[in-house]
């Protein structure tokens, strides 16, 4: 147990790992809002993601830039992010409506088991990301150096740079927009009330079908922004990419509360920092070993997670 | 309706059985009847043709099919076959493929595995079967310890690569503070305890990630070797994670140098870290640097496949021919090939090789080299490590 190197690198680990939550969260959203809405696992949310940052990276491909072009201008900088961003939103988007039309609203129409969803589900998963894998060669692609980590803020040897301050803003930024609009706005309550019950919000005038479109639609848009800046991180990416990532943010969904937006951002979070500390406490080996035992252990205590309240329970 | 649709499949499946067995009947008839050469026979590459690694191991199976080419044009079409079975690198599934292979009665050699790993899981089915193999690439120097009497390795092992590294980061890049990790991989693992113990007390920390191809994210080790001070970097893996790696390390401001085992030895690493980043990394290779393959192997080589060759390729091709002379002097069943590859001098384009009674290479015949990474991210020989 490497006490002094966790106590050396505390401010580094802490950073980072909250870069990598606020992904985590963003990501963890699409799982949390369908399992709040529908009570299903949607896997497939994964592939969703990993589309995004094949979208964005073939858009920035268009426009000439590989992983050996030179960092562009400021302006040019600002001007290819939001370019990719509507790419990956916009594919990640339409891919999870897709796999929603395609995938679950024909089980649903048919009054299908849980049982059905979860294998669909499943297979989703698999076959977007085999077909990928199979165009792609299964070969890593490379992302342009778009941004070039630079320190922001030096506070003793915790270095924050700006590519970390962007992400962690972005997400909650994000976070607090889709807050309000889920409590606020006429679109939001409608996708609460069809998480209390179904049936009595369709009595109700929601129509049921547009909300949980509505509502992959969100996930799918939060999981092109979490892309984008998976990318920019991390700096490749892979067919399978969505996948490790996509275990971790249902885990994160879970530990603050399955179908709790607020409980998504906290549990990323949250996962992102145990599993550097357990890094570099132990070594990176153990990472995701400590970070299941910790989520074990606070579902031992809190079964519903950490915040607990579901998307449906009412609020004034 | 359903008359007529049985009666069009059954005729449909008879002339199908027709013309499989005319198939069948004219291919057997050309293999007897062509020549006097001892034809019909298979050698098989077995190692990673997909996967995360892949290139290591189409670079061998292409050098040893270059072989197979040429001996075919020399001694009628198809005189030779090379089978291939794709293992992706990975020792889980190893095993069973290489049970299949020892069903196939016509084999009788192996070229491969190129992996350690793959290696600890398939050679033992491979010697009990008795089908004598030759690896191009697998280093774990406990390959040799098991008593597999088919055994051969046609190149160093980790024994002589890692205190080449060693040296290397010692001698050339003077570095007082180092820092070793690896992939936990049997290859990764065995090479990067080697350096550590010859690096001794140079080594301020280690760490592990991963299997290949298995990470993506590796900001806590990034951090470590941030934290640590070291100058050096030795990673005990392959390509993909190392050129990850690399790119994380420059992404995070680290301005060392990474340094690899023959894993990494291959252009792959450039991609994963994006060329700048890879710039100046060194690589070391019980190998000679593939341009200095003598006769016109590196011609041919790009002829036929429209590409240089790659780490090992040569060697690959010099294992091929081992077993093709083998099989020329009447050696066509798999326990007369491995007497004779044992009591072999054979002078290839790589090397000459000469195996010691454990199967590995002889010791006055070993070759280690250290390689860069130049602008272009294209691998270019840096100096031959001394004989120690």
């Amino acid at each position: 147990m490497n006490f002094s190197g966790l106590f050396h690198s505390f401010g580094p680990l802490t950073i980072t790992g909250l870069a990598q939550g606020a992904i985590i969260a963003l990501f963890a959203l699409g799982y949390t809002l369908v399992y709040g809405v529908l009570r299903l696992i949607n896997f497939a949310h994964s592939e969703v993601f990993m589309v995004g940052t094949f979208a964005a990276l073939y858009t920035w491909g268009f426009f000439g830039l590989d992983q050996n072009s030179p960092t562009p201008s400021l302006g040019a900088v600002i001007g290819y992010m939001l370019i990719g961003l509507a790419a990956a939103i916009v594919v990640s988007g339409i891919t999870a409506l897709l796999v929603e039309f395609v995938a679950y609203r024909p089980l649903r129409r048919r009054n299908a088991p849980p049982l059905a969803f979860l294998i669909t589900a499943i297979g989703a998963s698999l076959a977007i990301s085999s077909t990928v894998g199979v165009f792609t060669h299964q070969n890593i692609k490379g992302v342009p150096p778009l941004i070039r980590p630079a320190t922001v803020v030096h506070l003793g040897n915790w270095a924050i740079t700006n590519l970390q301050i962007l992400i962690i803003g972005l997400a909650l930024v994000l976070m607090f927009a889709l807050d309000r609009f889920i409590n606020y706005t006429r679109l939001g309550r409608g996708i609460r009330a069809v998480a209390q019950n179904p049936d009595s919000a369709a009595l109700m005038g929601v129509n049921k079908g547009r909300v949980i479109s509505l509502v992959f639609l969100i996930g799918g848009l939060m999981a092109g922004i979490a892309a984008v800046m998976y990318v920019l991180k991390i700096g490749d990416t892979k067919f399978d990419s969505g996948f490790n990532l996509g275990i971790e943010a249902f885990t994160a969904a879970v530990l603050g509360g399955i179908g709790n937006l607020r409980g998504a951002l906290l549990g990323g979070l949250l996962l992102g920092v145990v599993e550097n500390y357990v890094a570099g406490l132990f070594g990176t080996q153990w990472h995701t070993v400590g970070a299941f035992v910790i989520l074990i252990a606070i579902l031992m205590f809190r079964p519903t997670g950490l915040l607990g309240e579901s998307l449906g329970r009412a609020r004034a | 309706m359903r008359q007529g649709l049985v009666r069009v499949l059954g005729g449909a499946a008879i002339l199908a059985l027709l013309a499989g067995a005319a198939a069948c009947n004219s291919k057997s008839n050309s293999t007897t009847g062509s020549s006097n050469k001892n034809c019909g026979y298979k050698i098989a590459y077995f190692g990673a043709l997909t996967g995360s690694s892949a290139n290591l191991g189409v670079n061998i199976e292409q050098g040893a099919e270059l072989a197979v080419d040429q001996y075919n044009d020399k001694n009628g079409a198809n005189c030779i076959t090379i089978q291939k079975f794709d293992s992706q690198g990975s020792p889980d599934v190893a095993p069973g493929l290489a049970r299949s292979l020892v069903t196939d009665k016509k084999i009788i050699g192996v070229v491969g595995p190129p992996f350690s790993g793959e290696s600890e899981a398939a050679d033992p089915i491979f010697s009990d079967a008795g089908i004598p193999l030759i690896t191009p690439s697998a280093t774990r120097p406990s390959l040799s310890t098991h008593g597999w009497k088919v055994f051969h390795r046609a190149v160093a092992n980790d024994d002589a690569q890692g205190p080449a590294a060693a040296a290397y980061i010692q001698n050339v890049l003077k570095a007082t503070k180092v820092f070793v990790a690896d992939d936990q991989s049997a290859y990764g693992a065995g090479l990067a305890d080697v350096v550590k113990s010859k690096l001794g007390s140079a080594v301020v920390d280690t760490d592990k990630t991963a299997a290949d191809g298995k990470q993506t994210d590796f900001s806590a080790t990034v951090q470590k070797i941030v934290a640590s001070g070291a100058t050096a970097f030795f990673y005990g893996g392959y390509y993909q994670n190392a050129g990850l790696l690399r790119k994380q390390l420059t992404a995070a401001g680290w301005k060392g140098v990474q340094v690899g085992g023959d894993g990494v030895n291959d252009p792959g690493f450039a991609k994963a870290a994006g060329n700048d980043a890879a710039a100046g990394s060194v690589v070391t290779c019980p190998c000679a640097p593939a341009s200095k393959a003598s006769g016109t192997f590196v011609s041919d080589y790009k002829t036929k496949w429209n590409t240089d060759a790659g780490t090992y390729s040569d060697v690959a091709f010099d294992a091929m021919n081992i077993f093709l002379k083998g099989i020329d002097a009447g050696n066509t069943t798999p326990d007369k090939m491995n007497t004779y590859i044992n009591s072999v001098n054979y002078s290839g384009v790589a090397n000459t090789y000469k195996f010691t009674s454990t199967g590995e290479l002889d010791s006055s015949l070993i070759k280690v080299w250290a390689f860069k990474f130049d602008a272009s991210g294209a691998v270019v020989p840096d100096q031959e490590a001394p004989k120690s």
